[in-house]
């Protein structure tokens, strides 16, 4: 490789790719976090689609961004301002100068930059640079339109497929600002193209047309380096929260052996789950697209009763449509999972943003005392990893389980070590073992109070089950009050007993801390990163970050209860902190709030943490 | 009934009293379901019964089956995700005029449509009877109720034409206590592969008494019903001289011998047939115009969803390279960190 007039060492970068709708951002920046995952690169990543779904070319509407954030060591957030900006008209401009770092590289098209482009991006001038005012910056301006034209105009290909491959110049460019070898990314590009042998040969030539641009106009222009990560040894992949979801159910029916059954309605940012489980037929998967939501849980609800693994996915208008069946799934007790995927909300409020305000819906959005668990991942992998225990604990404690992920962990992608053989448990159904003669239907068991379960189809066990209320050891229908306090109360058990068989809380940072943030679900890469910036700072810090949201781990009240002062970070109005002081009154709990269906940035948590240390 | 079958019948009750009204309907249809259930011998085990909410809905308790008394209208959902996770069991689904039509009036079209092979029985007594007496999406303009008390101003839904235009394969019409009717239109039921569904004209003794008495009242029911049989002629009436015709595209009733009719112009039923033009027809007659009709009106055939959803199963399953789940996480872009 050519050296470089000047390479930087950098510890971790964070690139941004945006363009209009139709520019391929969202595969260029797959291409270029997979290549760095890689060369060995801890990565985090974020789509940022745009809201309409054909909005008018050339508008701030339109833009289409895709933010990879890697780096030499872990790496939690897609990052919250980039090193550099691939802008591939001056809309994308435009819309990104917000999310840019002091001095960072912008690669910018200049065949766009015409007058009709620049007007439909708001600018008044011909000179973009000159109007927002970004001499401070390292500007790469780039014919990329005309170049990518020049470097495939004997291929004989018409004008529409050229043009679409401009992307590609734009990642050459990249890759040869960080160094990186284009071996990975031709191969990638050979596969996925390979019905058509010219169109990936095409995309080829522009990749490395882009990168031989770079090592020509090098003179001035500085490079940077970021060496690989050291990671878990593992066979590794990239996996979006959504998918990882729909594959730790996949492996949940696997150890159970039930079937898998999903009953489902498309919704944002929930609808990938059921399209992912929609293509799983070859291991069994039944998906049920259903009429409407309450039909999705009820046709879930029917398949557990049957004896299936059972699912219904959606984001919180949907969760609201659920709640009657979800209290028939708490009376019957049989085991259902239900994700949602948060959006902002009230109503449809912001379908394509995330937020964590669907917290109370899911403790308590249902008539009676209904209790049941409720989960939340922390990070896109883990979706995984908690897709597998909901499904464990509602099969194994006979319960529905509320798993809440939200729009931010649906869409980024992380790299996800495939687990090996033997990492996860088995799950455990807990069939009837006694002969029909000695059973009841509603006998406990009792260390966790789970009633049994008798599959429709074995002979001698029939039996009916419902939403009225049960006697307490037949389950017959029963209106005596004594026996109905006692089943409010057994019900409520059942579920603070799964406290005994959850991790407990984990502290990260000082024990000592003169501050504890708390946090749950979605914000966790955020609250981690501005925790160790904290502590490389010197300061005493500690994060308690919640997954399991009720029960609570057995030992939250031991670690609150040391710390003077706690701060609950959510993206929400305070919900999970109203939770904790209804649970722990004497703990006294700040809160650090934020509505705007955007992921808190590292940035304003440090800034915040840092008042509240010299408070 | 022999003696033998008597007992099987007796095995189809489960140990719960049945707490109905004395003197309503629900108890006739309750002893012709546990009779079919005898007759073609299902194994109590294999048998899911799965209702809503209302009088009606309470069924399930009093068989010794599989039962599952579900929440207002989503019997038809409960019982599709029933069905598909086993398709095995014998999916029956007990509901109310409310709780399949009104409430439940979207996800019964959409069992109807998807064809899903469930039995639905539809106990018709045109009002709310759990709630004491408000009137429901069958009962008749006009009626009044403790919600009406002027009388309604809106029409009801006609249950066969909902499920002919919901793309149905099987309709089929009985009275409450007709236990002869009752038992072969819910044996055709259940022999019918797909969504069937059977309404039972129902009374409801308390708050809805005779609702349906100029139609079933044994003086004038064989002249103001018609019970169809596939491959009959349509005639009915107390003198088994009344029929039906087409007359352009209108059914007229005739009398035989009059006119110059005889038996060999009527009608002969054809509840195979896929089009669904006549049968429609037969299931909107109402009294006095025309007889209503009773029995199967229709029983055709079509893709069966639970079926199906197996079929494609077994189909991907045999011709993807994926088997396991260490086959899907391991296909694609992958990558070792050594
Ligand atoms: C969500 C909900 N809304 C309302 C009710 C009250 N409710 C119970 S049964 C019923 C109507 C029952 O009528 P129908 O389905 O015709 O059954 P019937 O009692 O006549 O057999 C109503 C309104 C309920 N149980 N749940
Ligand atoms: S109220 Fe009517 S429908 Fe309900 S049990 Fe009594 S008679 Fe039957
Ligand atoms: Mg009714």
């Amino acid at each position: 490789m050519a050296k470089k007039s000047k390479v930087i060492e950098k510890e971790e970068v964070v690139v941004r790719f945006s363009g209009d709708s139709g520019d391929g951002m969202q595969l260029t920046g797959s291409l270029f976090s997979f290549s760095s995952a890689i060369y060995g690169n801890d990565i985090s990543t974020f789509p940022d689609f745009p809201a309409e779904i054909r909005a008018p070319q050339g508008t701030i509407g339109g833009v289409s961004g895709f933010q990879v954030h890697f780096g030499h060591s872990e790496v939690y957030t897609p990052g919250d301002n980039a090193d550099v900006l691939v802008a591939m008209n001056p809309a994308a401009l435009k819309a990104n100068l917000e999310w840019l770092k002091p001095g960072a590289t912008i690669i910018i098209d200049v065949d766009t930059c015409d007058d009709k482009n620049l007007a439909k991006a708001g600018y008044k001038s011909n000179d973009p640079i000159e109007e927002d005012n970004l001499s401070s910056y390292n500007i790469i301006k780039a014919p990329i339109t005309t170049l990518t034209k020049e470097s495939l105009k004997d291929m004989g290909l018409d004008n529409k497929t050229i043009l679409r491959s401009k992307n590609m110049y734009a990642l050459g460019l990249v890759f040869w600002l960080f160094n990186r070898p284009l071996e990975n990314t031709e191969e990638v590009l050979r596969q996925k193209f390979s019905k058509n042998e010219k169109i990936a040969e095409a995309n080829i030539r522009v990749l490395e047309a882009g990168y031989n641009y770079g090592l020509i106009i090098q003179a001035g222009t500085p490079s940077y380096h970021i060496s690989p990560a050291d990671i878990r040894k593992g066979t590794y992949r990239n996996l979006n929260g959504n998918r990882a979801i729909a594959w730790g159910f996949l492996l949940a029916a696997e150890k159970s052996g039930l079937e898998l059954f999903l009953g489902s309605y498309p919704i944002t940012p929930a609808t990938e789950i059921l399209q992912e489980l929609s293509s799983r037929k070859d291991l069994g998967v039944k998906v049920f697209q259903a009429e409407d939501e309450i039909a999705g849980i009820s046709t879930a609800i029917g398949a557990s009763f049957a004896g299936d693994l059972a699912i219904t996915t959606t984001s919180g208008p949907g969760l609201a449509l659920k709640s009657e069946a979800l209290g028939l799934a708490v009376m019957a007790e049989l085991p259902l999972v239900v994700v949602n995927v948060q959006r902002g909300g009230p109503s449809t409020g912001l379908p394509t943003k995330t937020e964590q305000s669907d917290l109370m819906q899911a403790l308590y959005g249902r008539n009676g005392e209904s209790p049941l668990v409720v989960m939340a991942a922390s990070s896109p992998v883990n979706c995984f990893d908690y897709a597998f225990y909901a499904a464990k604990v509602a099969i194994e404690h006979m319960t529905p389980v509320i798993l809440l992920s939200d729009g931010f962990l649906a869409n980024g992608t992380q790299p996800w070590r495939i687990p090996e053989e033997g990492e996860f448990p088995a799950i455990v159904p807990p069939y009837v073992e006694k002969p029909a003669s000695e059973w009841k239907l509603y006998e406990r068991d009792p260390e966790k109070l789970n009633r049994f379960w008798a599959l429709p189809g074995t002979p001698e066990y029939q039996h009916r089950i419902g939403g009225l209320e049960k006697d307490f050891l037949t389950g017959a229908v029963s209106y005596d009050h004594h026996n109905h306090d006692k089943m409010v109360r057994v019900r409520e058990e059942k579920i603070e007993r799964i406290a005994d068989f959850i991790p407990q809380l984990e502290v990260h940072g000082d024990e000592d801390a003169d501050l504890l943030i708390v946090g749950w679900g979605g914000t966790f890469g955020h609250l981690y990163t501005a925790l160790e910036g904290l502590q490389d700072e010197g300061e005493k810090v500690a994060l308690a970050h919640f997954s399991y949201i009720n029960p609570l781990p057995k030992n939250s009240y031991e670690v609150l209860r040391k710390y003077s002062k706690i701060v609950v970070c959510e993206l929400n109005l305070g919900q999970f902190a109203s939770h904790l002081r209804s649970k722990f009154p004497d703990v006294e709990f700040l809160q650090y709030n934020k509505v705007e269906g955007l992921p808190f940035t590292v940035a304003e948590l440090k800034n915040h943490f840092q008042k509240l240390l010299e408070a | 009934m022999s003696e033998n079958n008597k007992l099987a019948f007796q095995e189809y009750k489960s140990d719960q009293r049945v707490r109905w009204c004395p003197g309503c309907g629900d108890h006739a249809i309750l002893n012709s379901i546990q009779k079919v259930m005898a007759d073609m011998k299902v194994p109590q085990e294999e048998v899911a019964v799965i209702s809503g909410i209302g009088c009606s809905s309470r069924l399930p308790y009093y068989m010794n089956t599989y039962g599952f008394h579900t929440i207002h209208g989503r019997a038809s959902a409960v019982a599709s995700g029933v069905k598909v996770a086993n398709p095995k069991l014998h999916v029956w689904q007990i509901t109310g005029d409310g709780d399949a039509l009104a409430i439940g009036g979207n996800h019964f079209i959409h069992a109807i449509r998807r064809n899903i092979d469930i039995n639905v029985i539809l106990f018709n007594n045109q009002i709310y009877g759990l709630t004491k007496g408000q009137y429901s999406p069958t009962s008749k303009r006009g009626f009044i109720s403790k919600t009406s008390p002027y009388g309604t101003i809106e029409y009801p839904f006609r249950p066969g034409e909902l499920t002919i235009g919901a793309r149905g394969y099987f309709f089929a019409r009985t009275i409450d206590k007709d236990l002869k009717v009752s038992t072969k239109v819910m044996k055709a039921a259940a022999e019918h592969k797909g969504t069937s569904i059977v309404e039972v004209l129902q009374n409801c003794v308390i708050y809805n008494d005779n609702t349906h008495k100029e139609i079933t009242d044994k003086q004038f029911k064989d002249d103001r019903t018609i019970v169809l049989e596939h491959g009959k002629p349509m005639i009915f009436g107390k003198e088994r001289n009344k029929g039906l015709l087409l007359d352009g595209i209108k059914l007229r009733v005739v009398t035989i011998g009059e006119d110059g009719v005889t038996e060999k112009d009527l009608l002969v039923h054809d509840a195979h047939c896929e089009d669904p033009t006549i049968h429609l027809k037969l299931a909107d007659m109402e009294y006095p115009d025309f007889p209503v009709a009773l029995g199967v009106i229709r029983d055709s055939e079509a893709p069966v969803y639970d079926q199906c959803a197996r079929m494609q199963i077994d189909e991907i399953r045999e011709r993807s390279k994926i088997k396991t789940f260490k086959d899907l996480v391991t296909s694609g872009e992958v990558w070792e960190v050594k």
